[in-house]
């Protein structure tokens, strides 16, 4: 059974793939056959174009050669089985009801249909979207203010980056895990803190807004310093010439910073946003590990659902075209940003 | 207006171990144009922030005419500088590079927008209010900057830092000519920094060389030419600097290689005998067909055509000596010529300071 499986699966990826390289070598043999027309019939073109091109009268008789499109064929396998393949399995499921593998009707577009009309899929794309909105609205000024305020020069600033640089180096679910135990409000610092020292009644596995807190301020704890350290390396790289000039023109320093190391932070922001954007929109494991999801669907974010739906339920159809709806969304989203920060102020 | 007087400042980047500027006392005039002259590395632009305030000297005063300002910060000094590469507020148009200064100054507006654009009619820059400051060439973006500096009332000097350095070669004439125009329109004291000695001896009105943290000499371009106070005044200033070769003073008569030069003659007093270096520029060296006294024999190695004028290199008692001499000369590699050095224009150094000059033997014969 799991043979035949694989085998329909096989043939529909080959399918799939050869479809695709037939599509690149289509290209490929179209160009060929141009260059080839050069050389097959050389008497007609070659002929035309003597007297114009060569006033000597030769006739070109450099070798021609196709062969080159070989060295395209690396790119394109490894691009066929590290994007194309598993994006067409996907593809596949997401047109299919698969009730075994041997079981299993074609049902068109039904899956993306009933997923873009899902509630709970809503609310999770909603969720997710304010959850990087906020992750931004923080993020991104809270990293830009600590990277003004680090050193510029001396033995603190590798101490600084040391610092800064801490978070990033701690693997996901580890975070996870640090935060699991740090909220909990009977052995965790910071939640016994908030509780007893605060007087604040703060309990994450149980109330949806505490839980949805401890998510946020992990991911900022976490990714902060991302922020920090592009933005550190781009305020670095202006010249000193620039703050000397704001001196004599008496700017203080609110204007200093507006008028000289915002605007040229703009490209170092612009990346900056697009990965923190990228990164929340498809967070998974740190809420996973700290609320699982919960309570309730609080921190049920779209990749949580999705894995939920995928590896949960195992409903392979509805997960396939989640997982393709969710793709473009981030694709989409990432070029708009992008296309807007790099046209505005040019 | 009020003079900037600088008394006993000096600087030392690494706590008084070795001095990037060498505690001097200088009075920069007001209302005159200056420049600063010596190579990199020479602590000019260590001395111009120290003026503006943007660094503090090690040891001195700074006085802004009868004010002391070693203390003032940088944006209450009354003082604009301009940078080597134009510095500019990217993302604002030129009008408002303009009047970021005078607005940070809290001006009433009507002011501010007068004194903008009387400062951008002077510049040439009326047509160009309205763009954003970026998308000028760099030499309208230079005068952009100095514009910024300009525009304030109170400036009392504006300093340039090598200010034409990222200018393309054509537009550094214009541009020049332009400071010019503009130093003779708002009598501003200006402070040219250059290592470029024809942008100094064009531009200003008074030279001053500077080299390893020391003034060297000070004063106008043709001075600075025709009597150098230091041998490196005669090297640095000049295209090619002046010859320096060595000599010896005996019973008051300069002699190179047992041949009498001159006479020499000491700025205070006589000079005691003993060995003295004779620094001649190659355009005040004579060469001579026959042997006459004084005069050197020495044999041609080289002749550079240069067009206006023919460069003839030569070998006296084994050290170099160039000449210049008047296109289409016909001295040939390997003859033997003589020559001589005109009278008042050939100088005695030691320790590389001048001591004295050479003046003509009068008939008598030194021995």
């Amino acid at each position: 059974m799991t043979g035949e499986r694989l085998n329909d699966v096989s043939g529909d990826v080959s399918g799939d793939v050869s479809s695709d390289v037939s599509d690149v070598s289509g290209e490929v043999s179209t160009a060929g056959a141009t260059v080839a027309g050069d050389r097959v019939e050389p008497e007609a073109p070659v002929g035309a174009a003597v007297p114009r091109d060569e006033p000597g009268g030769q006739v070109d008789t450099k070798p021609r050669n196709n062969r080159a499109w070989f060295l395209v064929l690396p790119v394109v396998v490894s691009v066929a089985f590290t994007a194309v393949i598993p994006l067409m399995t996907v593809v596949n499921f997401s047109v299919q009801d698969i009730f075994s593998p041997t079981d299993r009707i074609f049902v068109g577009l039904d899956w993306f249909r009933a997923v873009t009309r899902d509630p709970e899929v809503h609310a999770a794309f909603v969720r997710t979207l304010l959850f990087s909105a906020q992750v931004l609205l923080l993020e991104i000024p809270l990293g830009v203010a600590i990277a003004v305020a680090m050193p510029r020069r001396g033995l603190g600033v590798p101490v600084a980056l040391v610092l800064v640089a801490l978070p990033l180096l701690i693997p996901w679910n580890v975070v996870g895990t640090i935060w699991q135990i740090f909220a909990r409000g009977d052995i965790g610092l910071g939640g016994w803190t908030v509780n007893n020292v605060l007087g604040v009644n703060f309990n994450y596995t149980l109330d949806s807004t505490d839980a949805w807190i401890t998510v946020l301020i992990m991911d900022v704890w976490h990714w902060t310093p991302l922020v920090a350290l592009l933005a550190y390396a781009g305020l670095r790289s202006i010249p000193e010439p620039y703050f000397q000039a704001a001196q004599i023109d008496a700017a203080s320093g609110w204007a200093t910073f507006r008028h000289i190391q915002l605007p040229r932070l703009r490209g170092v922001l612009t990346i900056a946003i697009l990965l923190r954007f990228m990164d929340s929109f498809m967070i998974y494991t740190e809420p996973f590990v700290v609320t699982g999801g919960g309570p309730g669907n609080a921190t049920s974010f779209l990749s949580i659902l999705l894995s939920k739906i995928a590896v949960g339920q195992f409903d392979l159809g509805p997960a396939g075209a989640f997982s393709l709806l969710y793709f473009l969304t981030v694709q989409i989203v990432s070029y708009v940003f992008f296309t807007v920060l790099t046209r505005t102020g040019r | 207006m009020a003079d900037i007087r600088l008394e006993g400042v000096g600087h030392s980047y690494d706590g008084g171990r070795t001095w990037a500027l060498r505690p001097m006392t200088w009075t920069w005039r007001s209302d005159r144009a200056y420049a600063l002259l010596g190579p990199s590395g020479c602590g000019k632009t260590t001395l111009l922030n120290i003026i503006s305030g943007l660094l503090s000297p090690t040891t001195g005063r700074v006085w802004l005419g009868d004010r002391d300002v070693t203390a003032v910060p940088t944006a209450r000094r009354n003082i604009a500088q301009v940078f080597q590469f134009p510095v500019l507020y990217e993302e604002m148009s030129v009008y408002d590079n303009l009047a970021f200064p005078l607005r940070n100054r809290k001006y009433p507006k009507a002011e501010i927008d007068q004194r903008v654009r009387r400062v951008s009619h002077l510049l040439g820059l009326d047509d160009h209010l309205r763009r954003r400051s970026r998308r000028l060439d760099p030499g309208r973006q230079q005068i952009v900057s100095l514009g910024r500096g300009l525009v304030r009332p109170e400036v009392a000097a504006v300093l340039l830092d090598e200010p034409l350095t990222v200018i393309d070669p054509a537009m550094k004439w214009t541009l020049r000519s332009k400071l010019k125009e503009i130093h003779r329109d708002t009598g501003h004291t200006l402070i040219y920094v250059t290592h470029d000695q024809t942008e100094a001896l064009t531009f200003a009105d008074e030279v001053v060389v500077l080299n390893e943290g020391e003034i060297v000499q000070a004063g106008e371009p043709t001075e600075l030419f025709l009597s150098p106070a230091h041998e490196f005044v005669g090297h640095f200033i000049g295209s090619p600097g002046m010859n320096v070769v060595p000599g010896e003073i005996a019973g008051g008569t300069v002699r190179v290689g047992g041949e009498a030069v001159g006479r020499a003659v000491g700025e205070d007093g006589d000079l005691p005998p003993g060995p003295v270096r004779i620094g001649v520029r190659p355009e005040f060296v004579r060469i001579t067909a026959a042997q006459a006294t004084p005069g050197l024999a020495a044999r041609v190695t080289a002749v550079d055509r240069m067009g206006a004028y023919d460069l003839v290199h030569a070998r006296v008692d084994d050290h170099p000596l160039v000449v210049k001499t008047g296109a289409g000369s016909r001295y040939a590699p390997g003859a033997v010529e003589f020559f001589r050095f005109d009278a008042g224009r050939a100088f005695l150094f030691r320790d590389a300071v001048r001591c004295g000059s050479i003046a003509p033997l009068d008939g008598r014969d030194g021995s």
